[in-house]
This record gives structure tokens, sequence and C-alpha cells, in this order.
């Protein structure tokens, strides 16, 4: 009788290794663009935790500059809802 | 550890990559996000059908930067507990020398419907295994049916006159089975939902967390609303946080005073039809009050 393959002998099976952030851009959803007012920013963090994306960031380290990434962002604007100073405005995607 | 401030959850890595096809707003995908910042990288995540796996799974990429399998509505708890079984094996003959974390994501209609069963022998069987439920509270990914999590008086497509019966009680299942942990949680309350899910993974059993997740296309509401939705759920008294551990119940966040229901309703297009109805919004408000009275809510102030 052939002898059948172990478990770690076997052929991988349908997987897949490609990161959906090196391919699928969704920042072509957008409507609304958001905008941080980096004046009147606290960094606090509070639309870092809230973005579902997630496409917002520290610039390096904590306390450094928000930024969005624009080729992710779906422009929901929870961040600019959660915002507790309201810095973030959402304007017409152009 | 416990998280203390939002910034020790910033720190974390993200094991949920951007560029995922869930709505914009979606309340899955902070979920999702969040638990895989506590969970990290040693985690085996089992996800039965809805709408995570189809939109976070499109052939040929993932989101996932973990291993990732997905399963059918009924039998996520069973591959889990299979999965679990496999690394308690392996690790006893020494072929492995690292613990995992075996966490399950599932809807609310492949825990509270159709994986129930699976679901209950996980938890009888006492496998150490996280289940986390994001109730979205229909059927969102194949048209919004209702399921058995839907609440009073919600419209769905197979409930166009709105929902006649109350939400089933899952967490008083998971309480029921004399589960090690179990827990609500809210997308609002993330420091309250991150320390629940570290306590959870850390629970020599079964574990439960019931997740509210609102839905933008289900519910019927503005993208930006997500996370106000879930605050006012929990400030009106219908999603009560709190946590079971030890045989005793205890409320986490305490609301001190209720905001009328009327408010969440309101900003929810499922409810359109009944926010104008005097008797039905009496019913979900003394609905409210019963939770509120069972948990230790403060009175509701106009």
């Amino acid at each position: 009788m052939k002898k059948l393959p172990k478990w770690n002998e076997m052929e991988e099976g349908f997987i897949t290794r490609i990161l959906s952030e090196s391919i699928n851009k969704t920042g072509t959803w957008r409507t609304f663009k958001p905008i941080i007012d980096q004046s009147r920013c606290t960094k606090c963090g509070w639309c870092i935790v809230y973005c579902p994306e997630p496409c917002i960031y520290y610039e390096s380290k904590k306390d450094s500059k928000i930024l969005i990434d624009y080729d992710f962002c779906k422009g929901c604007g929870i961040c600019a809802e959660e915002c507790p100073v309201k810095c973030i405005n959402m304007v017409l995607e152009e | 550890m416990p998280f203390k401030s939002i910034n020790d959850i910033i720190v974390k890595q993200d094991f949920f990559s951007p560029g995922h096809g869930l709505c914009a707003g979606c309340g899955a995908a902070q979920i999702a996000r969040i638990v895989m910042k506590v969970v990290g990288k040693d985690s085996i995540i089992i996800n039965s059908t809805g709408c995570l796996e189809v939109s976070t799974t499109t052939y040929p990429w993932t989101a996932w930067k973990v291993p990732y399998i997905h399963v059918a509505f009924e039998n996520a708890a069973a591959v889990a507990s299979g999965i679990r079984s496999a690394y308690d094996a392996l690790i006893m003959k020494k072929k492995l020398n690292k613990d995992v974390n075996v966490v399950v994501l599932a809807g609310d209609g492949g825990t509270a419907d159709i994986g129930l069963q699976a679901l209950s022998g996980a938890f009888e069987r006492g496998d150490r295994i996280t289940y986390i439920c994001y109730d979205n509270e229909a059927y969102m990914n194949t048209g919004i049916q209702r399921s058995g999590a839907t609440p009073y008086g919600a419209w769905t497509t197979t409930s166009p006159s709105g929902q006649r019966t109350f939400k089933k009680d899952l967490m008083g299942i998971a309480i029921a089975h004399r589960v090690k942990y179990a827990a609500t949680a809210s997308i609002a309350y993330l420091l309250d939902a991150a320390n629940k899910v570290e306590k959870a993974i850390s629970m020599n059993g079964p574990s439960f967390i019931h997740w509210l997740q609102p839905c933008t296309i289900g519910w019927r509401f503005d993208p930006k609303l997500t996370v106000k939705l879930s605050r006012l759920a929990v400030k009106t008294g219908l999603w009560p946080l709190y946590e079971y551990y030890d045989g005793a119940v205890k409320l986490t966040v305490q609301v001190p005073k209720r905001a009328p229901v009327l408010e969440y309703l309101k900003l929810q297009g499922r409810f359109r039809h009944i926010i104008n109805n005097k008797n039905e919004l009496v019913k979900i408000q003394s609905y409210a009050d019963e939770l509120a009275a069972k948990f230790g809510l403060g009175p509701v102030s106009e």
C-alpha cells in the first residue's frame, strides 16, 4: 500500500500571503476627505484608536505630528466626529 | 499588563492591515483591529462566515497578518476546539514550545442562531478558546435579514414592520454554561474593551465576549456616527457593559444618568417607523429600565 503523507509533508492548501495593504488601495472610495488642522491638533490620539481602517498614525513617535494615509482612508468621518477639539474637517474630494 | 491609557493601545503593533473591503465606518473593522492589537502575533484567528470574512479575505489578498482560517457558520467553535487540541498535543509531545491564543471572531448569526450548538459544546467541554461575537443585530452580509439578536422594533428585510421579539440573551447563555469569563464590550469604550480581551485570552478555559457593532448599511445611519451610536447604546442602558468572572457579575462602566432610548433610536433609519409611536417607545424604554435595574445603572434623565 502506498504510504500516506504525514501532516508536515502535505502540500499547502489554499493559503495566500499577499496583504491587502499592498494591492487594495481603498482611498478611491472616498467622497469626503479628512484634513487635520495641525495648528489646533493636541495629538491626543483618539482619531488613531477610533480609525477602523487603520490609516491614521503618528509620524514617528508619540506626540509627533498625526498623519492620515490617503491611499486607504475611506472617508467615513469617524475621526472628525470623535475629535475632542474638532480640528479635523471633512472637505469634498475633487 | 492592563491597558491604562489609549497610548498603551496605540503603541501595540497592528496585525490587521488597511485596504480591507469593509464599508467606510464599519464597526467590525474596529473590533478586529483592537482584538488583533491585544492578542498579538502568536494567535490563530478562526472566522465564521460573515461580513468580516467576505470582505477581509477576497482572493488573492488577505487583511490578516496572522494565521487565519475561514469556516462555515455553524462550526467556528468546533474548529477552534480542534485547533486547541492539536496545539495542546504538539506542545505535550514537545514538537512546539510556544503557546498560541485561539480566537474566534463570529457574527451574531454565527453565534446566536446557527453556531449555537457548536459554541455550547465548546463551552461545556471547557476548551481553552476565546470566542468573540461581533453583534450587528441581523444577517448584514446576506442582505439584512433578521437574526435572533435583532432588537425589538428594528426593521430588517424579513421583519419589514419591525421585529416582534426582544434580543436573545447571549451573555445569559454563556453564563449558564459557567464559562471562565464572559463580558460585553463596546467600540466607544476601547480601554474597557481591550482590557476585557486581554483578560479573556489569559483564562484557563472558555471565554466569551459579546461586542456590539453598529452597521452603517443595516442600521441605516451616517458612517461617521458609528462610535457615537455605540456610546449611546451604553448611555441609554440598552447595552450595559459588564463582565462575569468567578461566579459574579460586575458592572465595568457605570452610567449615573441614563439617556432616554429615543436619543439612540432616532439616529437610526431602522427604527424610523416607531419613533413617533408612543406604545413601541414605552416598550423599548421599559426593556432598558429592566436591564438598568438588573445591572444597577442610574435613572433616566431628560
